[in-house]
């Protein structure tokens, strides 16, 4: 069990020196890795961040109050100026049901049919923004239940649709993420499997000598598969690095834009999780790419 | 230790290189392969290494059927002969020691025991004083002592020898032929490939003769 344990060790260690000994092509093939493992990793931090972003904004949403036909423009002015103080209400809006129809002719393209009805069918709106003081689901909820028991209002609707499809926009980029993840596994895949074929073809001679006196095809294997996890594992040691470096640079002008927002959001980095599941992910598909290479080339070096 | 009846060796496009070849080599005997080139030497040796399958027959080498040996225990099979090639075969890139320390990393021998069998192999070569050097700084003759000492350091029971002395002088041919009969002394059954017929006379050894890959004269076991 010792010997085992050593024998891997000195495998391990044997292949650090012999690609130190070809800095140039080690550092190729490990920046290719690093670069395609860092495009979905850095895919996977816009929707992350995203989201956490937008998150704050869930509570954030609109309520619309729709007035009863009955309410008179001077009435919804006064109920406008009510709502404004209460100290859950950041600000009111008032839509007119003039103002209501010309937008919706604006927008709908149903102007003649409107005319045609002879009266104006749409209420007057209140939009209501409440203060980010009051922003939390359950507060917003209670808002939406006081507002909607008011004499003058008919019907009350938190609006939310906007925050949901982003949402939904979201999931599309994040459900592409994972297929580009995917496609670029597969990719990092070849780049390591063609790495090992040159590898282990440039000791062919090494190889047939080395079944001659008795080696296995674990014993051969034994390194090339370490050369893949090394070249994968620093590969994505690269990618976290890059994705730091990209995100040190975008760090300023996020804040400056955030700031303009009166936001005090920054951009957050790949979390322990994510970068476990990346040093991870670059390590096995390193050693997978070499283990199948190294099946499949292994094979046709035969002692002559 | 060898036991071959009735072997044939096809190659692709019906080249036959051996033809029901029949042979016996008892533990512990030491024998030469002979014939011109193309006559089958290196097929025999080949066939007894498993680096090829015979065609037909029955082989058995130390007492395994070499027809029952999978792929893949191929490689514990050579664990009990040992090689050595016209060409040497050292790694370029490894010293003396290393080449010659290859046959026990590769069986996991413990890592405390490696030394002391690599020195006494190199000992036994006279190169005792070389096992920092590498292959290219070292003479011809030096080369082979290196290949014999990395085919002998598991202590094989079988040793086979391909044209050992194919590229070397008389002088060192004798050398060579020294180890070989020492081993032979000290119970290593010993099976060389060689057309120097210089070298078969001065050894006084069993000779197999083969033409066009049949047997076709056996001096059969001498003393």
């Amino acid at each position: 069990m010792r010997e085992y344990f050593y024998r891997h060790l000195q495998a391990f260690f044997s292949i650090l020196g012999r690609l130190a000994r070809a800095p140039l092509a080690t550092t190729a093939t490990v920046a290719v890795i690093g670069i395609t493992l860092a495009l979905p990793c850095g895919l996977y931090l816009v929707v992350d961040n995203a989201r956490r972003l937008s998150s704050g904004w869930e509570g954030a949403g609109q309520i619309s109050l729709f007035l009863k036909r009955e309410v008179g423009e001077a009435a919804a002015g006064r109920l406008a100026e009510r709502l404004r103080a209460l100290p859950a209400v950041a600000k009111v809006e008032h839509i007119t049901r003039e103002a209501a129809l010309a937008e919706f002719k604006r927008l709908s393209g149903f102007g003649e049919a409107l005319d045609a009805l002879g009266r104006n069918p749409l209420p007057a709106v209140l939009v209501v923004h409440p203060a980010t003081t009051h922003s939390g689901a359950a507060t917003l909820e209670a808002l939406v239940r006081e507002l909607a028991g008011l004499r003058e209002v008919d019907l009350a609707q938190l609006d939310l649709e906007w925050v949901r499809r982003l949402h939904g926009w979201l999931a599309i980029v994040e459900r592409g993420m994972w297929l580009l993840a995917g496609l670029l596994g597969a990719a990092v895949l070849l780049i390591v499997g063609n790495t090992i074929r040159l590898a282990v073809l440039s000791r062919r001679e090494e190889i047939e000598v080395v079944k001659l006196v008795g080696g296995t095809d674990a014993f051969i294997r034994r390194p090339f598969l370490y050369q893949g996890l090394i070249q994968g594992f620093m590969g994505a040691v690269l990618a976290w690095l890059l994705l730091q470096l990209s995100l040190w640079a975008l760090a300023g002008p996020i804040r400056e834009l955030a700031d303009l927002y009166g936001s005090g959001f920054g951009p957050a980095g790949l979390g322990l999780d994510a970068t476990a599941l990346l040093l991870g992910a670059g390590a096995g598909l390193g050693w997978l790419g070499s283990r199948l290479a190294v099946g499949w080339h292994l094979r046709a070096i035969e002692p002559r | 230790m060898i036991q071959f009846s009735h072997v044939f060796k096809r190659y692709p496009g019906g080249f036959d290189a051996l033809k029901d070849v029949s042979l016996e080599l008892a533990r512990g005997e030491m024998a030469f392969v002979t014939g011109h080139s193309g006559a089958g030497k290196s097929t025999l040796l080949r066939l007894i290494a498993l680096i090829e399958r015979p065609t037909r027959g029955q082989a058995l080498v130390n007492s395994r059927n070499l027809a029952r040996v999978p792929r893949r225990r191929i490689p514990h099979f050579r664990r009990e002969l040992g090689i050595v090639f016209q060409d040497y075969r050292l790694l370029s890139d490894r010293t003396v020691y290393d080449n010659v320390a290859l046959p026990l990393i590769v069986t996991g021998t413990d890592r405390r025991e490696i030394p002391r069998r690599v020195r006494a192999a190199l000992d036994k070569a006279g190169l005792l004083e070389k096992e920092r050097m590498y292959p290219v700084t070292l003479s011809g003759g030096e080369q082979q002592r290196v290949g014999i000492a990395r085919a002998v350091v598991h202590r094989p029971p079988l040793l086979l020898a391909d044209e050992p002395t194919g590229n070397l002088d008389a002088q060192l041919s004798d050398e060579i032929l020294e180890l070989f009969l020492d081993f032979h002394r000290h119970g290593t059954t010993v099976l060389i490939a060689t057309h120097d017929q210089r070298l078969i006379e001065r050894a006084r050894a069993r000779v197999l003769h083969l033409k066009h890959g049949e047997l076709v004269r056996d001096t059969g076991a001498s003393a």
